[in-house]
């Protein structure tokens, strides 16, 4: 029976149904539900972790297929940076079990920090990179692709986007195949690589693209579908059903399965079929470039834009000149930007760091919004860890300044690559003061355990790494921890360590408000004769508070009862309902 | 059949991710091709969110445009002004009262436009506003907004009251369910 599918569902079902073995993952958007849908099979058959980071996660996956098994991991697009250094070497090393990295753009920003392509780091590593369209692809690509990493001795990589992982379409499930581990045997000229091994390596990699070249000419990825041959379009991914959706049977489509290698005769064969070729692909111009070098006339970025995500109607209007009616509000509509949940742990802080006038290296998590209206209090955010070592870096620049300066880094991320930021901090010694916002989970991407918080991803017991003592064994000294719903505290605990004359580390610690396990107090009321007008409790940007008629009231279903609000309010008129 | 697309709008947090599951699973038992696409990450605190549905013999495209969308739910005021654009000529919204400030409105850096149902129906579309939040709360919990919006919704729908419980059943964890099935039925009957 089908069943309606994200894109992540479907390739976790492809995973199962392959008969992989190992999984291990580092969470990001778009791609994180397909290790959460992995981990819901038996963990026996095909075990799952969530790992500190995407290197190690790729190592660890490396390591299972070498070991003999099929092996996978996921990962959005920057995580690929990060799982980079070992998957290019990978290349060479290629299989024992098959290996499977995913990979998902993020084609808009929807949750993103940058637009990069991935398919340039498939031709960068020279690996094989395939791209579904829809769920149904998604789950019959991962099998392929297991089927393709074992006949070319390469780790294959498959390429999604949000729009494909995170729709639904559907999928039909098949039984698992049961692969017995296939035996290891010690070959230290393909799994060693140095010098002396990696040069003939490198001469089979070429080799095999070659022969992957030939493969892409006439496999069952890359298909023809000719209808009107007016206008020709050439795509992949989810650029196809945009142009599928646009162009019906008014134009002939080679819709490419397989994104790298490219195919030489096929795309030939195809353009001499055609009037007019279009190549559309969202981001960079990776078929359209690989098809003029081709000698292929065809209009591509000139006419297409580089940027953010295509739709039928930007392809209608593009192509066909058509444009869709509309109707309008007729007023301007005020923006609504994602802001920090009532009861957010994180709120105090930045509202403290704010009035302290701090420069705050930022990081990548859930509190980036401590960017955003009304806070404002963030500035910088490039990737993960930076917040760390790029406060180490402006203290070193400008060290008068360094009692102003602190870096926010959330526990998830700290561990992911903040810890190595700290240990320069330590060694290089820069009288930084680092705030770990300890919210023992990884929000952003929707609640997933972590290494600091003493749960495994099927939710088992699990060592948790003790940040304090972690921080004290890297060399520093002043460790402290805070709860960032006492405002004083916080205040006091932030100036004492922004004026000594060491690095250090302050832990806020506070659980997400949106966990289960977290029990929150009753909403908190506004007592309107005390009310003052003075908005100083909108100050904090709780999305619960609004003021109505120049007084402040407080939205029911969303107050969790913090008291953040009633610790800004001087005239006492916050009060919690049980004491009203 | 030509495909048909239903947008879900709303505020991060209402449950709109849960409401398109539940009409993507009423759609798919009718014997639809269907897509549902969902937004996940950091536009999720707080923010607009969006869901799309798109139902049909071949459905292609997951995202629907401006113009484009035969029905649009709305689980907020301002977010049924904001996606209006999104309705095509004649479509038809189904629209929650309940205001919720976005920040720009909390700082007093903008206002919310007064009287959006009266100008939403101004502009010739087929609008159907109900306090579904009253509904929910009157079934039990606020939570249940969601579901109680799609009671409304499926008064004028060719699918039975069986086929939607049967989908709320199947996307509604256990603990909610009864307070769920309550909201729908309210939210149905008024609409009845």
């Amino acid at each position: 029976m089908s069943k309606l599918m994200l894109g992540n569902r479907a390739v976790a079902r492809g995973l199962y149904e392959a008969g992989v073995r190992v999984v291990s993952s580092y969470p990001g958007t778009p791609s994180t539900e397909i290790t959460e849908y992995a981990s819901a099979y038996d963990k026996n058959e095909m075990y799952c972790e969530w790992a500190p980071n995407e290197k190690v996660a790729c190592e660890t996956a490396i390591g299972a297929s070498i070991a003999g098994v099929r092996s996978f991991c996921a990962m959005k697009h920057v995580g690929l940076n990060v799982a980079a250094d070992p998957l290019y070497t990978a290349s060479y090393t290629g299989v024992n079990g098959g290996l499977v990295v995913a990979v998902a753009d993020d084609q808009g920003m929807h949750s993103s920090q940058n637009e990069q392509d991935s398919r340039n780091h498939a031709i960068g590593a020279k690996l094989p990179m395939i791209e579904p369209s829809d769920s149904a692809e998604c789950k019959e690509y991962t099998k392929l692709a297991y089927e393709l990493s074992e006949k070319f001795d390469t780790p294959v990589l498959l390429r999604l986007s949000t729009r494909v992982s995170h729709s639904q379409s559907r999928v039909d499930e098949e039984e698992r195949v049961n692969l017995p581990p296939k035996p290891y045997e010690k070959n230290i000229r393909k799994y060693v690589m140095m010098p002396a091994f990696a040069k003939p390596k490198h001469t089979e990699v070429e080799k095999r693209t070659l022969a992957l070249m030939e493969y892409a000419e006439n496999c069952p990825l890359n298909k023809r579908e000719m209808h009107d041959t007016k206008i020709g379009v050439i795509t992949a991914g989810i650029a196809y059903q945009y142009a599928k959706e646009a162009l019906g049977d008014k134009a002939s489509y080679l819709k490419l399965g397989m994104v790298n290698p490219l195919p030489e005769r096929l795309i030939k064969d195809f353009a001499q079929k055609v009037e007019k070729l279009y190549i559309i692909e969202e981001l960079d111009p990776v078929i359209e470039n690989h098809v003029r070098k081709l000698g292929v006339s065809c209009i591509g970025k000139e006419v297409f834009t580089l940027t953010g995500e295509y739709s039928q109607s930007y392809l209608k209007e593009k192509i066909l000149g058509e444009k869709t009616e509309s109707l309008d509000f007729g007023e301007n509509i005020p923006v609504r930007p994602p802001v920090m949940c009532a009861g957010c742990p994180h709120r105090g802080i930045f509202y403290t760091l704010k009035k302290l006038g701090c420069i705050v290296s930022g990081d990548i998590g859930c509190y980036t919004l401590g960017a955003s209206a009304p806070l404002q209090a963030m500035d910088t955010t490039v990737c993960m860890g930076a917040s760390v070592s790029g406060l180490h870096g402006m203290n070193k620049a400008a060290p008068e300044y360094e009692n102003k300066r602190v870096a926010v880094i959330g526990d998830s991320t700290f561990i992911h690559s903040g810890i190595t930021g700290l240990i320069n901090i330590a060694y290089n010694r820069s009288n930084s003061t680092v705030i770990v916002l300890d919210n023992s989970i990884t929000g952003m991407t929707g609640h997933q355990n972590n290494p600091a918080n003493g749960k495994d991803i099927y939710g088992d017991p699990a060592s948790a790494v003790n940040l304090e003592e972690l921080c004290k064994a890297v060399g520093i000294n002043r460790v402290r921890v805070i709860d960032p719903y006492c405002m004083a505290e916080a205040e006091a605990a932030i100036k004492e360590e922004l004026n000594r004359e060491e690095p250090s580390v302050i832990i806020s610690r506070r659980p997400c408000a949106l966990l289960k396990s977290v029990k929150h107090k009753p909403a908190l009321k506004v007592d309107t004769d005390k009310c003052v007008g003075c908005k100083m409790c909108l100050k904090i940007g709780c999305p619960a508070i609004s003021a109505i008629d120049g007084k402040c009231v407080i939205d029911h279903t969303q107050c969790v009862g913090c008291g953040i609000c009633e610790e800004m309010c001087k005239p006492g008129a916050i009060t919690s309902a049980d004491r009203c | 059949m030509e495909t048909k697309a239903i947008m879900i709008v709303g505020v991060g947090g209402q449950g709109t991710l849960l409401a398109s599951r539940i009409i993507g699973a009423v759609l798919l038992e009718g014997g639809y091709d269907v897509k549902v696409s969902e937004v996940h990450g950091m536009s999720q605190r707080g923010g607009s969110v969006v869901t799309y549905v798109k139902y049909g013999d071949k459905v292609y495209s997951p995202v629907i445009e401006k113009g484009e969308a035969d029905l649009i739910l709305s689980f907020e005021e301002l977010e049924a002004a904001r996606w209006l654009p999104y309705l095509k000529k004649g479509g038809r919204m189904v629209l929650n009262t309940q205001r919720i400030n976005p920040m720009p409105v909390i700082t007093g850096a903008a206002e919310y436009p007064e009287e959006i149902v009266e100008k939403l129906k101004k502009t010739g579309a087929d609008i159907t506003a109900v306090d579904a939040l009253k509904i929910a709360e009157e079934a039990g919990s606020a939570k249940a907004v969601n579901v109680a919006l799609l009671g409304v919704l499926s008064a004028n729908t060719e699918f039975g009251e069986e086929v939607w419980e049967r989908a709320i059943e199947k996307c509604v964890p256990e603990k909610a369910l009864e307070i769920n099935k309550k909201a729908f039925r309210l939210a149905r009957e008024i609409q009845k």
